[in-house]
């Protein structure tokens, strides 16, 4: 039989203790805030204000036009003319520029005669991540000038088009891809900071021992340890949804129900992680370390920010482990393709058995730790 | 050097220093002024939290004071404190041991720090090693090495460049009863020989009688100065031992709310009295047989402290009495053995407590006292041997059964960010207390312990002797049969330990069965039984009597100090 | 003597305790493995769906062109419906659909539509794949030309030459960058850890009564970190260049000159951290706060600094390790740019001299 008045009392004392201290206010309010702001706005893959450099040999009208082209294009910024060849090298080289635009000295005429005309385009490549979206977008652009040409000329072109269609995002914009997934993010982050603390402190403090010969059972404690972790990461994580909603502008297409069983559930698994590593350590300094020994992977791993497919069949097996794997697929199917409940059932069960397991544990280790 | 004799080593003049926490300021020292003279030893008595470590600190440079002046060694400690420390030998709290160097790793990087030649060092350390007996454990790691030996270390490690005078913080706390008299063999000898300036602080007031002078500090003022007996000598005249037909403790909390006594403890069975002044024995003849006695350190300290806070209230427990039916065992334990990979941190240990006493374990730190109660509380599984409290293994009883229990653990572990009141209210419902019954106890607690003008302070801001208070009250939240209390009165002052006894005592009379580790070798005095513990043995079990009878069966009474050292020296020569 | 024989301790210290020995070097190691294998921003065998709604040898030989790529790992659909449930069960990237007239509309004038349906939540993925499709839709397009005795129109074509990294591999600047955050971890995480442990064992007041002077307090903890960090910094490098193949262009001379620098930079952080919180909760707490994370988002280590909003462009300057970011992605990629070397080592230098100056001028010999 359950004790609920000694439950209670518990989770009572838990909220004064994580509340009533600023400094573990501040770990709860604080760090979220900072990287909400700071990831939505500087975790993002879209280009914008690209630097480049122009050499054009050429006098005539196109390459005008090409250049111009670029030059009205939002993503492009031109900070630099060149003359000559040589002066290419040390403008990439110094990252003065991303990308130079180098047109020959026959450019127009060759397109006046319907030959075939070049233009090089030079990338920085150290971020190869980068030089390709760039260099997608200097594509898109000359696209449409072959287009405008071809126009000009009357002629037929190319016998087939490419119809290209984003589903879910036609803009393609990565703030969509990357704000829902700082919702599971910062979600992980405070219930983990609010749980792995939470036995190691009682434990360094020894206050631990003076519940453990209370009536409480491990049972109890577990309960009362969990709640209120499970509580601050549900309101966390509902203002952040909020704020991806209204003020990131993120669409949001699926059940609020849906939503939540994800998050409910996503939130079991990570206080039970939160509370297994708690109990294993004996200080909060081994509390903390485990927790961000935990942390790092699970947010590289979960396909945060980039693809699990990309990743190496023995790591994609690991992540099978990591719940914030599963939470991420429900934050971006609910949010943009507006997925149905059914269609997310092997999502939510993976999380709920690691947190029935991780929970388990944790309460076995409350009273079996050596010391 | 009788001329160095004329000037004070060490002089403290209007010395204010206080500190900024939470916003609050906490004044350490109040116009602390003293001297110490060159070539003795002069002692810094007080309770924790009387500013000890505070002032020491001061003396070394290592804080600045707010107002005053500190002039060590005719250097002023404040504007020249490279210089102060380049003639100092200071050693802090913990000793300052590096736990992961060897023995002769911690020397060599202390000689280097001091800048002792090599050619010197060879010397230099064989006479340490030989004053300190450390010969044989060049090579452990310090960390390794038992409270005793650390503590030798740290002193040799102060010593390797002679120093001038010598700063002692706390060097005997956490240490056993043959290492404390030891490390004042080694003192006493540098006084005797080299003509060293010692100052050191200590919280066992038995060690101000080995000093040549001693400032008594409290709550950051200096009670009084002078030597030992200076302040025994105030209260010739009003030190009596009662022989009375009642058990001691009877005896204590009876006359304690006597207007006319000023302190009264258990010694040897019976009870020995400080008497206000003025007042006559004669005015209690009824209690007993009266005896003079000469006066001790302690008493003085006692009545001054009495001055300042008036007499203590009689503790009402509200606890309601326990049938006792005959001879039933309440706590019982067969060959208990704890291992630690190889180490036994408790080796086979057997007694039993019956309903009612007050049973006492005592050893040094280290001796597996804390090993032993947390194995009874079911926190720690045993390597080996059984063990029943109130009838079953706490380790995999129901929750009910340790309902029955109170706990009260080493540090008064309390949530240190709650109020008084909410960690109050947070134990009594985890104890299932209904609404009722828990502001009833609240309540209780909040009058009982004094705590009722500290209700809403965090329960981190207390001062140490409240904090024992506290955890004391949350542990007897819902009135528990057995009481375990770990080191209850570490740290805490005289007073407070007076006070903490008398409650027991009243617990005990109601037959609340009393369990109590304590390295306060004369705490002992008031248990019924006690078991006396070193390196994870019983060495003797038995009433107070019995053990110092079991030393010197004739001849002078030793105290109970006397009788561990004898037996620990006892098993020494066995082995 | 004095100096000598702190950094004995501290060495003997370092080799004692389990705990410094990992973070300088299992750290390293598991972090490298961590992100040099977790992370990848290259598509390579996108699983995509090829609908042919259209028999015929035009669609046959456009899917053709996608079976062959080493970019696609394409899976051939009759039904569209079937194609859009994988799409959305993310069994394929994309869908390039051809649809039942394409045959007929091919050979008549006029363009034929080919429809590419991306999943466009992950919009970084989206935009690398539909690159890739448009270069296999041109190549289709030439060969065909090619075929039939042509000439494609194309008015422009596209001559792309990618400096440094031509076949674009994203491990090429994760793994160099990854080595300044392992750095910054290092660095910060080991002294602010070492000195507040100083301070909570109670061996630094017995330090501090000593004749030592707290400059040769602070040079022996720095130096003997200053090692053990260029330890794990020479593995990290040894990683980069023998485990995950990224090229070292540069001279390992600019490197280690570069990476010592930083190195000051993140100890005396550290430093200055440990002086501040005086406890191994707190200051891990802070380190990892203050160093990993601003490290890990602001740096320029994975996402571009130019396209971030100005405000959080401006915070990036104060972050240490953007400067060495760079300079590390130069000097493994490019080879010795100066132009990109002296400016931010004069940086790096700038926040050496700052941090370490101030943690100088804060800790004296006194316990407040």
């Amino acid at each position: 039989m359950l004790s609920w008045l000694r439950i209670l009392a518990l989770v009572r004392k838990e909220f004064l203790a994580i509340l009533k201290d600023p400094k573990s206010r501040f770990v709860v309010i604080g760090p979220p805030l900072i990287q909400l702001v700071v990831f939505g706005y500087a975790a993002t893959f879209d280009l914008n204000d690209v630097s480049f450099a122009v050499y054009n040999q050429d006098r005539g009208s196109y390459s005008r036009d090409l250049v111009s082209a670029f030059d009205g294009s939002p993503t492009f910024n031109k900070v630099a003319v060149l003359n000559a060849d040589r002066e290419i090298a040390p403008r990439v080289e110094s990252r003065e520029v991303l990308l130079v635009l180098r047109i020959g000295p026959r450019f127009t005429d060759e397109l006046l005669k319907g030959e075939p005309a070049k233009v090089q385009v030079i990338i920085d490549g150290r971020n190869s991540n980068t030089a390709m979206i760039a260099l997608n977008y200097a594509r898109t652009i000359i696209r449409d000038f072959n287009d405008r040409v071809l126009a000009e000329r009357g002629a037929a072109g190319a016998p087939a088009e490419l119809i290209v269609r984003a589903w879910y995002n036609p803009n393609l914009e990565s703030r969509w891809f990357i704000v829902p997934g700082i919702v599971g993010l910062l979600t992980l982050v405070v219930t983990l900071l609010v749980t792995a603390l939470s036995v190691a402190r009682e434990r360094e403090q020894g206050t631990f021992d003076q519940l453990l010969v209370t009536p409480l059972r491990p049972v109890e404690i577990l309960i009362g340890k969990a709640t209120p972790g499970f509580l601050i990461g549900l309101s966390e994580a509902a203002v952040v949804i909020s704020v991806a909603l209204l003020w990131f502008e993120v669409p949001f297409r699926s059940t609020v129900l849906t939503l939540y069983t994800g998050l409910v559930l996503f939130l079991l698994s990570a206080v039970g992680v939160g509370l297994m590593i708690s109990s294993l350590s004996v200080t909060q300094q081994q509390g903390l370390l485990g927790a961000f020994l935990f942390m790092v992977p699970a947010i590289i791993l979960s396909g945060f920010a980039t693809p699990i497919a990309n990743m190496p069949q023995a790591v994609q097996a690991v992540t099978l482990v990591n719940p914030l794997r599963y939470f991420m697929v429900i934050l971006r199917s609910t949010f943009l393709e507006g997925a149905s409940f059914e269609a997310l059932i092997p999502q939510f069960w993976p999380m709920a058995v690691i947190g029935l397991t991780s929970m388990a544990l944790a309460g076995w280790l409350f009273r079996h730790r050596m010391y | 050097m009788t001329s160095a004799r004329a000037v004070p080593a060490v002089r403290f003049s209007e010395v204010h220093k206080s500190f900024a926490a939470r916003g609050k300021e906490t004044k350490a020292l109040n116009g602390v002024s003293f001297a110490a003279e060159s070539g003795s030893v002069t002692g810094l008595v007080g309770p924790d939290g009387a500013g000890k470590t505070t002032l020491m600190r001061l003396a070394a440079g290592l804080l600045a004071p707010d107002r005053g002046e500190i002039h060590v060694l005719e250097m002023n400690a404040t504007g020249d404190a490279l210089a102060v420390q380049a003639a100092l030998g200071y050693m802090p709290q913990r000793f300052g041991l590096y736990e992961d160097l060897t023995v002769q790793e911690n020397l060599d990087l202390y000689a280097d720090l001091q800048g002792v030649p090599a050619d010197q060092r060879e010397g230099s350390y064989r006479e340490l090693m030989r004053m300190t007996g450390l010969g044989e454990f060049t090579a452990r790691l310090a960390g390794r090495l038992s409270g005793g030996m650390k503590q030798k270390l740290g002193l040799a490690c102060t010593l390797v460049r002679s120093p001038r005078a010598l700063i002692l913080d706390e060097p005997t706390v956490g240490v056993d009863p043959v290492s404390r008299r030891e490390l004042w063999a080694i003192i006493d000898r540098l006084v005797r020989d080299e003509g060293l300036t010692v100052l050191l602080s200590t919280a066992y007031l038995d060690e101000a009688e080995r000093c040549s002078r001693v400032v008594l500090l409290h709550e950051g003022e200096v009670l009084g100065e002078g030597s030992p007996d200076s302040f025994s000598s105030q209260l010739r005249g009003r030190t009596y031992r009662l022989q009375s037909g009642e058990p001691g403790r009877q005896v204590q909390s009876r006359l304690q709310g006597r207007a006319e006594v000023t302190d009264v403890v258990v010694a040897g069975g019976q009870v020995r009295l400080v008497l206000e002044s003025g007042s006559d024995p004669r005015g209690l003849r009824e209690e007993g047989v009266f005896q003079p006695v000469p006066p001790r350190f302690e008493d003085s300290f006692v009545a001054l402290l009495r001055e300042r806070r008036g007499a203590p209230s009689l503790p009402d427990m509200q606890q309601h009495t326990i049938e006792v039916r005959g001879d039933d065992a309440v706590i019982t334990v067969r060959d208990l053995t704890r291992r630690f990979g190889d180490f036994y941190a408790v080796k086979g240990l057997s007694f039993s407590v019956h309903r009612g006493e007050v049973f006492g374990l005592l050893g040094a730190n280290g001796a597996g006292k804390s090993t032993t109660f947390r194995m009874l509380c079911g926190l720690l599984p045993p390597s080996g041997g059984t063990l029943r409290v109130a009838g079953v293994d706490l380790r995999h009883a129901a929750a009910e059964a340790r309902a029955r229990i109170g706990y009260m653990s080493q540090k008064f572990s309390l949530y240190g960010i709650l109020s008084v009141e909410q960690n109050l209210d947070f134990f009594a419902r985890s104890y299932g207390l209904r609404r009722k019954r828990r502001d009833e106890r609240i309540r209780w607690a909040l009058e009982q312990f004094e705590l009722e003008a500290l209700r809403g302070s965090s329960s981190d801001d207390l001062s140490l002797g409240h904090k024992q208070r506290l955890a004391m009250a949350c542990a007897l939240m819902h009135e528990p049969d057995i009481l375990f209390l770990d080191e209850p009165t570490s740290g805490v002052d005289p007073l407070a330990r007076r006070e903490f006894w008398l409650r027991i005592n009243a617990l005990a009379e109601a037959n609340v069965t009393v369990m109590v580790t304590t390295h306060f070798m004369e705490e002992a005095e008031y248990c019924d039984r006690l078991a006396i513990m070193a390196a994870g043995e019983i060495l003797e079990l038995g009433t107070p009597d019995e053990i110092k009878g079991s030393v010197a069966p004739q001849g002078r009474e030793p105290s109970l100090e006397e009788a561990f050292i004898a037996l620990i020296e006892h098993q020494d020569t066995e082995r | 003597m004095r100096l000598r024989g702190l950094m004995r301790k501290e060495f003997l210290q370092i080799v004692r305790d389990p705990s410094s020995i990992s973070i300088a070097f299992v750290m390293p190691v598991f972090l490298l493995l961590l992100f040099g294998y977790g992370v990848s921003l290259d598509a390579e065998e996108v699983p995509i769906a090829v609908v042919m709604e259209a028999f015929g040898g035009e669609a046959v030989s456009f899917a053709a062109e996608f079976r062959h790529s080493r970019y696609f790992d394409a899976r051939e659909y009759v039904d569209m419906r079937e194609a859009v449930t994988a799409l959305r069960a993310r069994e394929v990237d994309g869908i390039i659909r051809m649809q039942a007239d394409f045959a007929e509309r091919i050979g008549s004038p006029g363009p034929a539509p080919i429809q590419l349906i991306l999943n466009g939540v992950d919009a970084n993925t989206a935009e690398l794949v539909s690159g890739y499709v448009q270069g296999s839709w041109l190549n289709w397009l030439q060969h065909r030309a090619e075929q039939a005795g042509q000439q494609l129109d194309i008015p422009v074509e596209v001559e792309q030459r990618i400096w440094f990294n031509p076949e674009v591999r994203s491990r090429n600047f994760l793994v160099p960058g990854l080595v300044a955050i392992i750095m910054t971890l290092i660095g910060a995480l080991l002294t602010a850890l070492v000195m507040a442990r100083e301070w909570e064992r109670g061996t630094m007041e017995a330090l501090l009564v000593t004749p030592v002077s707290m400059t040769e307090i602070l040079l022996g903890k720095l130096i003997p970190y200053f090692i053990l960090g260029t330890g794990g910094m020479l593995l990290s490098v040894a990683m980069a260049v023998w485990l995950f193949e990224v090229p070292l262009r540069g001279s390992f001379g600019v490197l280690f000159a570069a990476a010592s620098l930083f190195l000051l930079v993140a100890l005396g952080m550290g430093l200055l951290i440990s002086i501040t919180a005086r406890t191994q909760f707190v200051a891990g707490q802070v380190a990892i706060l203050t160093t990993f994370l601003p490290a890990f988002i602001l740096s320029g280590f994975i996402f571009d600094i130019n396209s971030m909003p100005w405000f959080i462009e401006g915070l990036t300057y104060a972050i240490a390790a953007r400067y060495f970011v760079a300079i590390l992605q130069s000097v493994f990629l490019a080879g010795d740019i100066w132009s990109v070397i002296v400016p931010n080592a004069l940086a790096l230098m700038g926040m050496a001299v700052l941090f370490l100056g101030l943690s100088r001028s804060r800790s004296r010999k006194r316990l407040e």
